[in-house]
């Protein structure tokens, strides 16, 4: 197996860009990662993305977005893991350098949700859980992680204001990423008292809507030494799966995909959590974030929301998450957060994060999950 | 939402709560399957489910899928049957404020949803208080 | 001998109390109150309908029979208020309590009476050997037009009637239905509310066909009035039964056991069969029961049923009908009364 190291990241402005279609969202970021990178030519293409089918009627995205790349006939996949869809891209990818099948690789994620009308995206996003015994009750994504935060409320009393802080830590890192979807602070009193989705979670504990991508070229690090930008490895990739169904899960409060995933990424990298430096999460909704913290080891069970509140993960705190602004404030494109959650720790691990800068970031973390946690993606970086 | 197919392919399951149980280990699949997650057998025998449990968590749905856009706020849970499986349903007849984990609730047939005014009615299971 | 082995009700919990709605229309409450003699009537909860409460209903009637659903071999839902135009009710319910697929179905409709019929035909079949168990239903959630005199007791609710020859509860003793043509209560196909013809409703319709189809059981049979311990009438309002119990010489405390529209209103299909279950909640061994429902268009069934020993043992095993009629009950304000009955005319 050889070393693996990301040589170039791009990602474009997230929001709703009704302008651009998802090919052409697609193409500028993949533009800007190649650029970043000094390449013109990649060995093979791999994309995240959820579900195009759904959201724009259009499949056969490998072929369609080497293609609009100017790559063709590069061998192309396109890979799906509901939310998790990027961070299987990355760590497919991953593998293909590793492996020693291709050289320099094109990893790329993308959602286009803009449209389709609010209650067909609320449908396309609910394919993530069980269609039959979940969403044929009218259970809807925010409702499923409302049951895990009543779950989680009740038996370790994380509290709503916990909750709410988990939101306003993301925006104010948000505020600081031109990038962002929303790039402005939130309080407190403005989430708690925004309109209720699924009890108890308010529409600030929710992420948005967006259209965005972001794309990685990765190549093996003999190569990488070539190129412009400082090495920083891929030093592990963890993957694991679980029953999509939170009603067949022993525990709503805990996410066993993530803990699994990451226990294969701490081996695989040699590493603990005490070693990380700073992690991108998935915040889908303000819970999910506690519940990672948790499952990834960073706080004992249960101790996610006091550690929120103490400012363990602050952007000046011990473990920075979501420098970024998560997906809270960044913004939600399904199928490029995982991708966009490596770009962001390989800028911070460069030291080219500007005002969001983590000091002395030497090894970071991604944790990118599908669904309620039917799956978990998790990588760590490591700068050479 | 469901084609008629595939919601007619579950009727043992959403009107008799028709389940598989290994013969090897016990453990309960709903719905059934071909293979025991817990010990890979792939021998089942059918049995019904418990009719009656306790909240697990709940949520209440105020901002509602298109089909369930009259239904809205309603109330949704897992609740834990005395069998010990996991079921996720609507939770009816029940004050909001008197949700609560922990809360004993029994199964009931009722309508889930329908596709408007022209199209097929859909009946499942839902929670009561007991 | 053949006869009830089974039985079961379904009353949804919601109320709506008369003087609320006499409120929104600008009525005189006290004066439908004392003239209907009905104080309040349920309303069944928008996830509720003809076929889920003939499923709950159902289960309680095989609790209290013992028996393999399998071994049901007819299914019958009589109701003027089925989901589909064209699809069947029983079907659902045939499947929901795991009868299929050997077994007969039929939706019935006959106004109100339907339970009834369904009632007539499961029994005959078991009478001539045909099936071993018939399940009859009889259910409704029956729409009163807003600020008719209806509205103030079209109510829902389902009782269920297993019948058999062994391990009876009450055997059937005799059976008679009194059938005319007579146009009092009537709704065309596309209409969403029924009409009716006011007065003719009494006299030449409920009044003519009870007393009619009461007699002539009673001539069949040799009985008089005295001779039963209780006797159930279709109740389209709390004071027709009454009336018609004085016409053929019925004393009150026959008929109060199985009165419920007070409480409840007029569950149409469900109305009688709903009477006969509160009835054998608390009726002993050797009880000589009538009923007789009514149905418009018009029509009377009337049956004759034994009490057996049996009933000690079954009548614990799934909820009383006057325990669903005065637990956990939900009051309904007018709003959210015609939230629920679908009274108010949404956009596509």
């Amino acid at each position: 197996m050889r070393d693996v190291a990301v040589i170039g990241v791009g990602m474009n402005k997230w929001g709703e860009l009704w302008e651009k279609s998802l090919r052409q969202v697609f193409t500028e970021a993949a533009l800007l990662a190649l650029d970043d990178a000094g390449v013109d030519k990649v060995d093979s293409l791999i994309v995240g993305c959820m579900s195009s089918g759904l959201f724009v009627g259009q499949e056969h995205l490998s072929s369609l977005l080497a293609d609009y790349l100017g790559q063709v006939p590069v061998p192309a996949a396109r890979v799906e893991s509901a939310c998790a869809s990027g961070g299987l891209a990355l760590r497919m990818g991953f593998i293909e350098v590793a492996s020693g099948i291709s050289d320099v690789v094109l990893v790329g994620g993308v959602e286009k949700m803009t449209d389709v009308s609010g209650h067909e995206a609320t449908f396309a996003l609910g394919t993530a859980a069980d269609q039959e015994y979940e969403c044929f009750h009218g259970l809807t994504f925010p409702g499923l992680y409302a049951l895990m935060a009543r779950a989680h409320m009740e038996k370790y009393g994380t509290t709503r204001e916990q909750l709410a802080m988990v939101a306003v830590k993301n925006h104010s890192n948000g505020s600081l990423n031109p990038l962002a979807q929303y790039p402005f602070k939130v309080s407190i009193e403005t989430v708690l008292n925004s309109v209720m989705v699924a009890d108890p979670l308010r529409i600030l504990d929710c992420s948005p809507i967006t259209d965005g991508a972001a794309a990685l070229v990765l190549c093996p690090v003999e190569l990488a030494k070539k190129f412009k930008k400082p090495v920083v490895r891929i030093v592990a990739s963890g993957m694991a799966t679980d029953a999509i169904a939170l009603s067949s899960r022993q525990d709503i409060t805990w996410i066993e995909s993530t803990y699994q995933a990451a226990k294969r990424a701490y081996a695989m990298a040699g590493k603990k959590p005490e070693d990380i430096d700073l992690i991108e999460v998935h915040d889908c909704f303000t819970i999910a974030e506690i519940c990672v913290m948790e499952a990834l080891g960073l706080v004992e069970k249960g101790k996610g929301g006091q550690a929120v509140q103490d400012g363990l993960t602050s952007l000046q705190g011990k473990v920075p998450v979501n420098a970024s602004g998560g997906l809270k404030a960044k913004g939600h494109p399904v199928g490029a957060t995982g991708v966009a959650q490596a770009v962001e720790i390989v800028k911070q691990l460069r030291g080219e994060a500007g005002p969001r800068q983590v000091k002395d970031a030497k090894i970071g973390l991604t944790q990118n999950m599908g669904g309620s946690g039917g799956s978990s993606v998790v990588h760590i970086f490591e700068r050479d | 939402m469901p084609t008629p197919s595939r919601y007619w392919r579950e009727i043992p399951q959403r009107y008799r709560l028709e389940a598989g149980k290994c013969k090897n280990c016990g453990f309960i699949a709903f719905p059934p399957r071909l293979v025991c997650p817990r010990c890979q057998s792939r021998a089942f025998e059918t049995i019904i489910l418990a009719d009656a449990g306790k909240i697990v968590s709940y949520t209440i749905i105020r901002v509602p899928p298109k089909p369930f856009s009259d239904q809205a706020p309603y109330a949704v849970g897992i609740v834990d049957l005395d069998d010990g499986v996991r079921l996720t349903g609507q939770i009816v007849e029940c004050a909001f404020e008197e949700l609560k984990i922990g809360k004993r609730v029994k199964i009931e047939f009722r309508k889930v949803y329908e596709e408007g005014e022209a199209g097929v009615i859909y009946y499942g299971y839902k929670f009561v208080p007991e | 001998m053949e006869g009830i082995i089974g039985y079961g009700a379904c009353i949804p919990r919601n109320r709506i109390k008369v003087e609320e709605i006499a409120k929104v229309w600008g009525a005189d409450a006290p004066s439908y109150r004392k003239g209907l003699l009905v104080e309040e009537k349920s309303v069944p909860s928008p996830d509720q309908d003809t076929i889920t409460m003939s499923v709950e209903a159902s289960k309680c009637a095989l609790k209290r029979a013992g028996i393999d659903p399998k071994e049901i071999g007819a299914v019958y839902i009589g109701s003027e208020s089925h989901p589909y135009a064209v699809k069947p009710s029983g079907t659902v319910l045939a499947e929901a309590i795991g009868a299929t697929p050997e077994v007969h179905t039929a939706d019935l409709e006959f106004a109100c009476k339907a339970g009834t019929e369904g009632m007539f035909v499961a029994l005959s079949l078991v009478k001539a050997g045909a099936i071993k168990y018939g399940l009859a239903v009889g259910a409704d959630t029956s729409q009163g037009a807003p600020g008719d005199a209806l509205e103030y007791t079209a109510a829902a609710g389902a009782a269920a009637y297993i019948f058999g020859r062994e391990k009876v509860v009450a055997e059937a003793l005799e059976t008679y239905s009194y059938t005319t043509d007579t146009p009092d209560f009537w709704r065309r196909e596309y209409q969403y509310y029924p009409q009716h013809g006011g007065r003719f409703t009494g006299e030449p319709a409920y009044f003519k066909h009870i007393t009619g189809a009461a007699k002539g059981i009673m001539e069949k049979s040799g009985l008089k009035p005295a001779d039963f311990q209780y006797v159930i009438f279709h109740q389209p309002n709390g004071k027709f039964p009454f009336r018609v119990g004085e016409m053929l010489g019925f004393a009150k405390k026959q008929i109060e056991p199985g009165w419920l529209v007070n409480k409840l209103g007029n569950t149409y299909s469900g109305s009688s069969p709903l009477g006969l279950t509160a009835t054998l909640d608390i009726s002993q061994p050797g009880d000589l029961i009538l009923i007789v429902s009514y149905g418009s268009g018009a029509g009377s069934d009337a049956f004759i049923f034994k009490v057996t020993e049996r009933i000690n043992e079954v009548r614990d095993l799934a909820p009383k009908t006057r325990e669903l009629l005065e637990k956990n009950k939900n009051y309904l304000e007018y709003g959210t009364y015609a939230k629920f009955r679908h009274k108010i005319r949404k956009a596509e």
